[in-house]
């Protein structure tokens, strides 16, 4: 290509605003959450003190931050499991046993990704409602006259609830990714499966997944950070951390203290770890998950 | 194959069915529930509206000011999607199509910025918008607030944390295009600009489309900045006044208002989702990430 006038110019002006404003508005915030860990700063007061590695000692000893990372990589196992393994096993039947149908399913499927985080807390507020809830009135029939069960109100029970919001709203979505790329698994490869016997679930297992586990990994490194942060959303919304911190996660917590509280060094410190975590949880998984690609 | 009826075959619709169910039956649940009068919400929850009961509406339009609050969804949805598309179709156009200095290191920043959620930076976004805020008071004196509750700042926000997502959804279609196309439009002596806007821009259209159809929807719903940085009731948007609602649905039992404004937060979005389901699910399948 034949260099014209004024090249450098036109990819000055293409690039710079977006650059310029990424900086702003991404990196320098970055930047600022591993900076302030390292001060102590409350309030609007303009004293910032530099503590070291103050924060992240007070941190680690800090019960409620430890009950928050506790929630958080539960859900995040729990809400994984759970939503990978229905989304692809849902995917498959719609892909390969020919339902009738298909469209309709995947356009309700697709529904819950479309909603706002506030609209889905405010829908399952409604659900799990102790005595007004549509869950309980369901299940009112079958268990009589029973105490009812406080879906948001027990300890116990309250994470798997949050657990069971957080699946109920990824699921589609991942169904549909996977159905598109299901369907493009030549379907020579089953047929032979079919001819020498081979079952549909051996299928799913030697033909399906291995075909499209480079889609898979991707789509894994990506839910966990964004489970951290919907996880957040959602309980913000929804628990707001109740009942006595049994919801409360990473960035819940984080944000009840920089900006709850105003104690902004000691919440950067928290933003600090959710960073090192979410980056090292993404590495861990892309490691484990790295086989050879197959293709076909 | 042969297409028996099998209990392989029943179990696969009974999933199918009870999947599809736990999701229409809540969402039609708010609708029914949107017109029920607040005396219908004691008792049994299944049972049916005894009337058309839309005064829910007007009243969560005017008393719970929802209407304020959609037009001020409206506007920095509106703002932020043009701000957007300004920014991040020049860039992600030269980024993916022209070799330069520094053009990988941008590459690479831009995509490492997809894995920080703006839920990590909302808090320091936040200080910074204060720092602002006093910088300008130092020189105007006065009590300024020019950056908290700002439609515009927000809108530029939105703009910004969505690039790059954005652009790493475009620069995957334009890596698609031939050289050809520009070789052609210089041989025809169209300036680099000219080839952008005539040429390139207009073949992008259905990539186009896609980056506003996904954005539409994260900043109709966008929730945690708006809470953050809005802390002025006319400032405040849809989801962040749907949290009033509930609020003051637990304080007051105002059934009724709370499910006519999650009606009011959900329908445009239905609505949208209806017309456009393919193009979403296709674009969806095309840039492979979720925010």
């Amino acid at each position: 290509m034949e260099k014209q006038k004024g090249r450098g110019r036109f990819i000055f002006f293409c690039v710079a605003p977006a650059t310029i404003l990424f900086l702003i508005f991404m990196v320098i915030p970055t930047i600022n959450i591993f900076r302030m860990s390292f001060y102590k700063w409350g309030g609007y007061s303009p004293n910032k003190e530099f503590v070291g590695f103050n924060n992240f000692v007070t941190l680690f000893q800090d019960t409620k931050f430890l009950q928050s990372f506790q929630n958080t990589v539960l859900l995040i196992v729990i809400v994984t499991i759970v939503t990978f393994g229905l989304a692809l096993i849902f995917a498959a039947l719609l892909t390969r046993a020919k339902v009738k149908g298909t469209n309709f399913f995947r356009t309700i499927f697709y529904i819950p990704n479309i909603l706002s985080m506030v609209v889905i807390a405010a829908i399952f507020s409604a659900i799990y409602d102790p005595d007004r809830g549509l869950l309980n009135g369901i299940l009112g029939i079958f268990r009589g006259d029973a105490q009812a069960i406080a879906w948001l109100g027990d300890q116990k029970i309250v994470i798997y609830s949050i657990a069971g919001t957080l699946i109920w709203q990824a699921i589609g979505y991942y169904m549909v990714m996977y159905m598109a790329s299901m369907a493009s698994i030549p379907e020579s490869l089953y047929e032979s499966a079919n001819l020498e016997g081979v079952s549909a679930v051996k299928q799913f297992f030697t033909i399906t997944i291995p075909l499209i586990w480079t889609n898979i990994r991707t789509t894994l490194t990506f839910f966990i950070i964004s489970s951290i942060n919907l996880s957040f959303l959602l309980v913000t919304t929804m628990t707001d951390g109740k009942p006595d911190g049994a919801t409360e996660v990473f960035l819940s917590y984080m944000y009840k203290q920089a900006y709850g509280n105003s104690s902004y060094g000691y919440g950067m410190a928290i933003g600090v770890i959710v960073f090192l975590f979410s980056f090292l949880l993404s590495a861990v998984v892309n490691a484990v998950t790295k086989r050879e690609p197959i293709e076909f | 194959m042969k297409s028996r009826i099998t209990i392989g075959r029943v179990i696969t619709y009974i999933a199918l069915i009870i999947l599809a169910v736990s999701i229409i039956v809540p969402v039609g649940w708010v609708f029914l529930a949107s017109i029920k009068e607040n005396n219908e919400f004691y008792g049994n929850p299944w049972t049916l509206p005894k009337g058309f009961h839309f005064q829910n509406f007007s009243e969560a339009f005017s008393q719970a000011r929802m209407g304020s609050y959609f037009f001020n969804s409206v506007m920095v949805t509106v703002i932020a999607l043009a701000l957007l598309l300004i920014l991040a179709l020049p860039a992600a156009y030269v980024l993916s199509r022209y070799k330069f200095r520094g053009n990988k290191l941008l590459n690479l920043a831009f995509m490492a910025g997809l894995f920080i959620n703006v839920s990590y930076i909302v808090v320091p976004i936040f200080l910074m918008l204060v720092d602002g805020n006093k910088f300008l008071k130092q020189i105007f004196g006065g009590n300024v607030s020019f950056f908290l509750n700002n439609i515009f700042i927000m809108g530029l926000i939105y703009a910004s944390t969505a690039l790059p997502f954005t652009i790493y959804l475009l620069s995957s279609y334009f890596k698609t295009l031939p050289k050809d196309f520009e070789e052609a439009a210089y041989v025809d002596g169209a300036g680099y600009f000219k080839t952008m806007t005539a040429i390139i821009l207009p073949m992008a259209k259905p990539s186009i489309i896609t980056v506003i159809l996904f954005n539409f929807l994260a900043f109709w719903n966008e929730y945690i900045i708006a809470v953050t940085i809005m802390t002025e009731d006319t400032a405040k948007t849809l989801p962040v006044g749907l949290m009033n609602l509930m609020a003051a649905q637990n304080a007051k039992a105002e059934y009724g208002k709370l499910y006519a404004g999650l009606v009011i937060v959900m329908l445009p979005t239905l609505i949208l989702y209806m017309i456009v389901q393919k193009q979403l699910i296709q674009g969806m399948t095309a840039g492979g990430i979720k925010g």
